[in-house]
């Protein structure tokens, strides 16, 4: 449940697009226990991540012993969560959850190569909790302003910064841009809200934060 | 102005009680070293500062830094900064080595902290209990604690008034993402002062004894950039997860294991905003204060995010 303190790694807050595009993974030492970390495209490593999202699905896919994948998603795209005997808490998590739910993801990136050669990046979770909408929010908040953070501190200066420019072949804007994006659904959602109050014929143009399973309009 | 100009009126100012010094003078001795000889402007300025020293005999502690700031002492956080306190002396250990003169405990409203003070500096001796203003005081850091060393410029005046001494409160803010081993519901050693936890019904100085329940959390607080440490006590758990002990005792007898409690306690913290107060200790936030941070404004959010 817990790891040694002064050395606890950071756990980053990044979308799901830029997370599903960090297929490059490295380490700072050649100790064999030495952290690996995943390259995000904006210029930073990342051990560990946070997330905030909506789990839409989620399946055994296990052959011999319980195998859960969750898809949970988030503005911009889907993390894709594995668990397994090894994370018996998340598992178990994920068997009990009902979709769709606001969940919390505390976990470690992992990649691995499909038979046609791309790499898929997912979570091996350490803990999976349900949670608010004001949870969710707050996150996609704080991760758009990490995100745009990031990208205003991509350049040369900065070794990840280098280090992703020489393996990948994307501009970092892309995710400024997803994140303003994310902010401002966010923003209007808020808007569409206030617009509403009162009046109980919630459903204004689908789409907006509708993932909830909002409260049952008066019939 | 340049940045040049700049730090050659600030050195001209720090001698301006000392030596003549016209700042055109030093702006172009710097100008020579930082333009002609390719130095950078720290060190040329290192290195300007120490012949105007050698011009005055005067030694770089002397040197004011041209009006030092007014600060609390929980706020320092950087190494070899001028700075004046009002303090109380709060304790006096023994010197453990003949060139310090005096080592304690400086404190003002915002907390305690460390203080040195040197033979060679001749200054006039601190009483316990007293308050003064120390002005021109240098900070020090070691190993990322600070403390303050005094000097032979440092001035000292006695007040009369009473400093209440602070708790070096620290306000964190971030998500729950750990909750540590040692963690829901714990047993304490009984013996007087001891309070230690125990492991398998031990305690590490006692032996096997018959412990006392007790609720904590030991969590980790992360916003995404940095990690800290924070310690619930059984008030804070209770007012954090809304289970008293005697749920907690109740819920631990009926599944006939204690780790049942901490498993329930996670799912209802981890994964949420939090943000803290409470003094430090060693790496820890003691929890005080706890609250969550509620809605999130978008709209400021998304004015902010524009402008990055």
């Amino acid at each position: 449940m817990s790891q040694s303190a002064p050395s606890r790694e950071v756990a980053r807050r990044v979308f799901a697009t830029e997370f599903n595009d960090a297929g490059f993974t490295f380490t700072e030492s050649d100790d064999e226990r030495a952290p690996v970390y995943a390259l995000l495209p904006t210029g930073e490593s990342a051990n560990r991540v946070f997330f905030v999202g909506t789990l839409t699905e989620k399946e055994d896919v296990g052959e011999d012993s319980e195998y859960w994948r969750g898809r949970i998603v988030d503005p911009t795209g889907t993390f894709f969560v594995y668990a397994g005997q090894y994370q018996p808490e998340a598992a178990s998590k994920l068997r009990e959850l009902d979709a769709p739910a606001y969940v919390a993801v505390v976990g470690k990136p992992r990649t691995y190569e499909t038979d046609d050669g791309t790499v898929r990046v997912s979570v091996r979770p350490e803990s999976i909790t349900e949670v608010d909408a004001a949870t969710r929010d707050r996150w996609v908040v704080e991760t758009a302003n990490r995100t745009i953070e990031r990208v205003a501190a991509f350049d040369d200066g900065n070794e990840y910064a280098r280090m992703a420019r020489e393996e990948y072949d994307i501009d970092p804007e892309t995710y400024k841009a997803a994140a303003l994006s994310a902010l401002e659904d966010l923003d209007e959602a808020d808007g569409d809200e206030l617009a509403d109050g009162g009046a109980a014929d919630g459903d204004t143009s689908g789409g907006s934060a509708a993932d909830e399973p909002a409260e049952t309009p008066d019939l | 102005m340049s940045e040049l100009r700049q730090e050659a009126e600030a050195i001209a100012e720090q001698f301006s009680d000392h030596l003549d010094v016209a700042p055109d003078d030093v702006e172009e001795r710097l100008e020579t070293l930082v333009n002609e000889y390719r130095v950078p402007l720290d060190e040329a300025s290192r290195s300007v500062t120490n012949s105007y020293l050698e011009d005055a005999g005067m030694e770089r502690d002397e040197l004011g830094r041209g009006g030092s700031e007014s600060v609390l002492v929980n706020d320092i956080d950087e190494d070899e900064q001028w700075v004046d306190l009002r303090v109380k002396l709060v304790d006096l250990w023994e010197p453990r080595s003949d060139s310090i003169s005096q080592v304690g405990l400086l404190g003002d409203e915002s907390g305690t902290i460390k203080f040195v003070a040197f033979e060679t500096s001749d200054l006039p001796e601190l009483d316990e209990g007293a308050c003064y203003e120390l002005s021109n005081v240098v900070t020090d850091e070691y190993e990322g604690s600070y403390s303050v060393k005094l000097n032979r410029t440092t001035q000292i005046t006695e007040i009369d008034e009473t400093i209440e001494v602070g708790d070096n409160a620290d306000t964190v803010e971030g998500a729950l993402v750990d909750i540590q081993s040692g963690s829901g519901l714990i047993k304490r050693c009984p013996e007087d002062d001891c309070t230690r936890v125990l492991q398998n019904g031990r305690c590490s100085e006692h032996g096997q004894v018959e412990g006392e329940f007790d609720l904590r959390i030991k969590g980790v607080l992360d916003d995404g950039e940095t990690v800290t440490e924070v310690i619930f006590d059984r008030e804070a758990t209770e007012d954090l997860t809304g289970m008293t002990l005697e749920e907690a005792k109740d819920m631990a007898m009926d599944a006939l294991d204690t780790t049942v409690v901490a498993e329930e306690m996670a799912d209802d913290v981890l994964g949420r905003y939090y943000r803290v107060t409470g003094p430090t200790f060693r790496r820890y936030v003691l929890v005080d204060e706890m609250e969550e941070p509620g809605k999130v404004d978008t709209e400021s959010a998304l004015i902010e995010a524009r402008s990055i």
